[in-house]
C-alpha cells in the first residue's frame, strides 16, 4: 500500500467488527504465487466487492476464505478468533457460505429438493424417517418470495428457471441456513439487464439481513450499483480499498488493469469499456 | 400458488392437470402398458387375461422387476450395472453351494448370500468411484468375470458338471423357504374358487393355486424403492448424485457412500432373483439371468429413466417390467411368430428413449 494511493482502509459507515478479517493472505502453487498478501475484511450487513481482471487471483482468494485452499501463509479471523478450515463443510458450518459460478444447482431437480438438498429436515423416526416435504415445500416458496420470486409450485425444476433466478435459489438457500458471510462469485457474470438487476437487489436484500457480502465481479457498474467498499485486487496483490463515493468508475477500471494501457484503450473505444 | 402470494406472474400460465401429468417420469411406462394391453386384447387369445393368463405373464414381469428396480434406482444416481445378469448366476451358485454343499440352513445361506452380493457390488462401485472410469466399462468386465467364475465355481462344486441340483431337497421344509418360493394366499384362492370367482380346474382346484412369491416381493420392492426415492433424504441425494455429482458433493451430499450404496441394493436384487428363481427351479446353472442386464435397463428406460442418471422413477420400471412380460408371453397368446418379440423390444426401448429426451426438454425448461 503506497502513501499517494487515494484508498484506505477500514472507517466503514458501520463500526461493527469485522466477521471475517483475512490478513496478509499467500497461497503459492508450487513455483506459482497466486496470491502475494492480500488483506480483506467484511463486516455484518455490508456488501464488501471484491473487483479484478481475470487472473488477478479472485477465485484462488475465495477459494481460501471458503475453506476450499489453505493460505501457504497468512490468518483467518472468524469473529475475532484464528480459524483454520480444512475443509469447505467447515466454513460453511461456522456460517461462510459460497455460491460458485456453477451453483451447485441441478437442474432436473425440483427448486425444494434442489433448496434442501443435503440437508433434509425429516418428520418421524426409525423406518418411518421421512422427508418433512409439506414444510419443506412452505420453507421454499416463503424464502423465494421474499427474494422476490414468485414460484409457479415448488415441484418446479430448477432447469425452468432463468439464470438469475436460479442465482436467487442459491442465495436464497446459503442465507436460509444460517450464512453470516455470503460470498458470491461473479453472479451476474451470465446474465442479462434485467436478471442482473434482480440479483443486485437480492443483494441489497440480503445485507439487510445483517449478513456480510463478499461480491465478486469484474463488472465495475454492478458493483458500484450495490457495493459499501471496493477492493481492487491485481496480480495477487490488493491495490487498496476504497469506500462507497470514493472513487468513480474510471478509477476503478484503471486499478482493475493495473493502469496499463487502459487509459490508451479508453481513448479509442471513447469511454464505453 | 397460494393466495397469499403478493403477485402472479403474468408470462406464467396456469398448469392444467395434463400439463402436470405429462412431467411424471413414470408417464411412459404407463401408457405404454394400456397400449400393450389394448394390443393384446386387440390380437391374443381371450385366455391371456384371465386370471392363470395374467398370473403367467406377471412372473416373468417379476423377476425381471426385481432387477429392473434396482437398475433404475442406481441408473438414476448416476451409474450402470452390466453385470447384474452374471450376479444373478453367481449369487445363485453361491446359494446354491450353500444349501446343498454345505447343508446350511436357510436362514444362514439366504443373509449369506445377501451379503456376498453386497460385497461383490460394493467392489463395483468402490472401483468405478475410486478410478472414475464409466460404470459402463468396469461392470461389463464384472459381467464376464462373474459368468466365468459361475461356471468354473459351478463345475468345482459339483465336479464337472455347469448344473447344481438338488436345492428343492436341501430346503423343503425349511421355515423360511414360503418367502422366497412357491406361491402365497392359496387359502384365499382355494376359498375364491369354491365361491366360483376364480376358476377352476374340473375336480374344483384352482386353475392358479396362488400368487407366486416373487410378484409380492415385486410389489414391496417397487413400493419401497419409491418411498426411499420420494420422500425420504436417502431419496434426494440419490437423484442430486445422479444429477451433478459435484454439484451434490458441494452441497453437502455424500455421493461416493450413494453410489457404492446403490452398486450393493442392485447386486442384493440380483441376489433376491437368483434365490427366488433356484429356489423354484431346485437347480442353478451357469446361464441363470443370461442378458437380464440389458433386459432390466431396458425396463428401466421404458420406466423413464435418463441414461445420463438424475431423472427416473421406481414405478416407471416396474410398469416398464410389466410391458416386458406380456410381450415376451403375449405373443404366445397371438397368431405372430414369437421372435417377434425381440423387434418389439427393440422398438418399444426406441420409442421410450425419443419419448424421455422430450420429456426432459420438458422439465428443463430447454428450448
Amino acid at each position: 500500500m503506497t502513501e499517494d494511493t487515494k484508498f484506505h482502509h477500514g472507517d466503514a459507515p458501520n463500526n461493527a467488527a469485522p466477521i471475517v478479517e483475512m490478513k496478509d493472505i499467500e497461497k503459492h502453487f508450487g513455483n506459482i504465487i497466486a496470491l502475494a498478501g492480500v488483506s480483506f475484511d467484511v463486516k455484518p450487513g455490508e456488501c464488501h466487492c471484491l473487483l479484478g481482471d481475470n487472473g488477478a487471483g479472485k477465485s484462488t482468494f475465495i477459494k481460501t476464505m471458503s475453506g476450499v485452499h489453505k493460505p501457504t501463509h497468512g490468518e483467518i479471523l472468524f469473529e475475532g478468533k484464528t480459524m483454520d478450515f480444512s475443509s469447505p463443510r467447515d466454513a460453511m458450518e461456522a456460517g461462510i457460505a459460497t455460491v460458485f459460478q456453477d451453483l451447485a444447482m441441478i437442474p432436473l431437480m425440483s427448486v425444494t429438493r434442489n433448496f434442501f438438498m443435503g440437508r433434509e429436515p425429516t418428520i418421524g423416526r426409525g423406518p418411518l424417517k421421512r422427508m418433512d416435504v409439506a414444510r419443506m415445500n412452505e420453507i421454499t416458496m416463503t424464502e423465494m418470495r421474499q427474494m422476490g420470486i414468485n414460484l409457479r409450485a415448488p415441484d418446479q425444476a430448477v432447469g425452468t428457471l432463468s439464470g438469475g433466478e436460479r442465482q436467487t435459489v442459491a442465495i436464497a438457500r446459503a442465507v436460509h441456513f444460517g450464512a453470516k458471510i455470503l460470498i458470491l462469485d461473479e453472479p451476474t457474470s451470465a446474465l442479462g439487464v434485467r436478471q442482473t438487476s434482480n440479483v443486485l437487489a437480492t443483494i441489497d436484500k440480503v445485507r439487510k439481513q445483517g449478513i456480510g457480502v463478499v461480491f465478486i465481479s469484474h463488472n465495475v457498474r454492478h458493483a458500484l450499483a450495490v457495493g459499501d467498499r471496493f477492493t481492487v485486487l491485481n496480480r495477487g496483490k490488493t491495490l487498496g480499498t476504497a469506500q462507497r463515493g470514493e472513487i468513480s468508475p474510471e478509477q476503478l477500471q484503471d486499478l482493475m488493469a493495473g493502469g496499463q494501457e487502459m487509459a490508451q484503450l479508453e481513448g479509442s473505444l471513447g469511454g464505453t469499456v | 400458488m397460494s393466495d397469499s402470494s403478493p403477485a402472479v406472474d403474468e408470462r406464467l400460465k396456469s398448469e392444467g392437470l395434463g400439463a402436470r401429468i405429462m412431467k411424471r417420469p413414470e408417464l411412459g411406462a404407463i401408457a405404454g402398458v394400456i397400449l400393450v394391453t389394448v394390443f393384446f386384447l386387440a390380437t391374443a387369445d381371450a385366455a391371456m387375461f384371465t386370471t392363470s393368463g395374467i398370473i403367467n405373464f406377471m412372473t416373468p414381469a417379476a423377476q425381471l422387476g426385481i432387477l429392473a428396480i434396482g437398475a433404475a434406482l442406481l441408473m438414476i444416481g448416476g451409474e450402470f450395472d452390466l453385470s447384474i445378469g452374471s450376479m444373478v448366476a453367481f449369487a445363485g451358485l453361491f446359494f446354491a453351494a450353500a444349501t446343498v454343499t454345505f447343508g446350511l440352513p436357510l436362514v444362514i445361506a439366504i443373509p449369506a448370500t445377501f451379503v456376498f452380493a453386497a460385497c461383490v457390488g460394493s467392489i463395483n462401485g468402490f472401483i468405478v468411484i475410486r478410478s472414475g472410469l464409466p460404470s459402463f466399462i468396469v461392470t461389463l468386465a464384472f459381467l464376464f468375470i462373474l459368468r466365468g467364475l459361475s461356471l468354473v465355481g459351478l463345475k468345482l462344486a459339483t465336479g464337472g458338471s455347469t448344473q447344481l441340483r438338488g436345492v428343492r431337497d436341501a430346503t423343503e421344509g425349511d421355515w423360511l423357504a414360503p418367502f422366497f418360493s412357491g406361491d402365497a394366499f392359496g387359502g384365499l384362492f382355494a376359498w375364491l374358487a369354491e365361491k366360483g370367482i376364480v376358476e377352476t380346474f374340473k375336480n374344483g382346484n384352482p386353475k392358479v393355486p396362488g400368487l407366486p412369491i416373487e410378484i409380492i416381493w415385486f410389489v414391496i420392492i417397487a413400493l419401497l424403492a419409491t418411498w426411499v426415492l420420494l420422500r425420504t433424504p436417502a431419496g434426494n441425494w440419490i437423484f442430486a448424485a445422479g444429477g451433478d455429482s459435484n454439484a451434490a458433493t458441494n452441497s453437502g451430499v455424500p455421493v461416493r457412500r450413494v453410489k457404492i450404496s446403490l452398486f450393493m441394493v442392485t447386486a442384493c436384487c440380483a441376489a433376491l432373483v437368483a434365490i427366488i428363481t433356484v429356489m423354484d427351479a431346485g437347480s442353478t446353472d451357469s446361464r441363470r439371468g443370461f442378458q437380464k442386464e440389458f433386459e432390466a435397463i431396458i425396463a428401466a428406460v421404458i420406466g423413464g429413466c435418463l441414461l445420463t442418471g438424475g431423472y427416473g422413477s421406481a414405478i416407471g420400471a416396474f410398469f416398464g417390467s410389466i410391458i416386458f412380460g406380456m410381450v415376451v408371453i403375449g405373443l404366445t397368446y397371438t397368431d405372430f411368430d414369437q421372435d417377434w418379440f425381440q423387434v418389439f423390444l427393440g422398438g418399444m426401448l426406441l420409442i421410450a428413449v425419443l419419448f424421455n429426451n422430450a420429456i426432459r426438454k420438458r422439465v428443463t425448461g430447454e428450448r
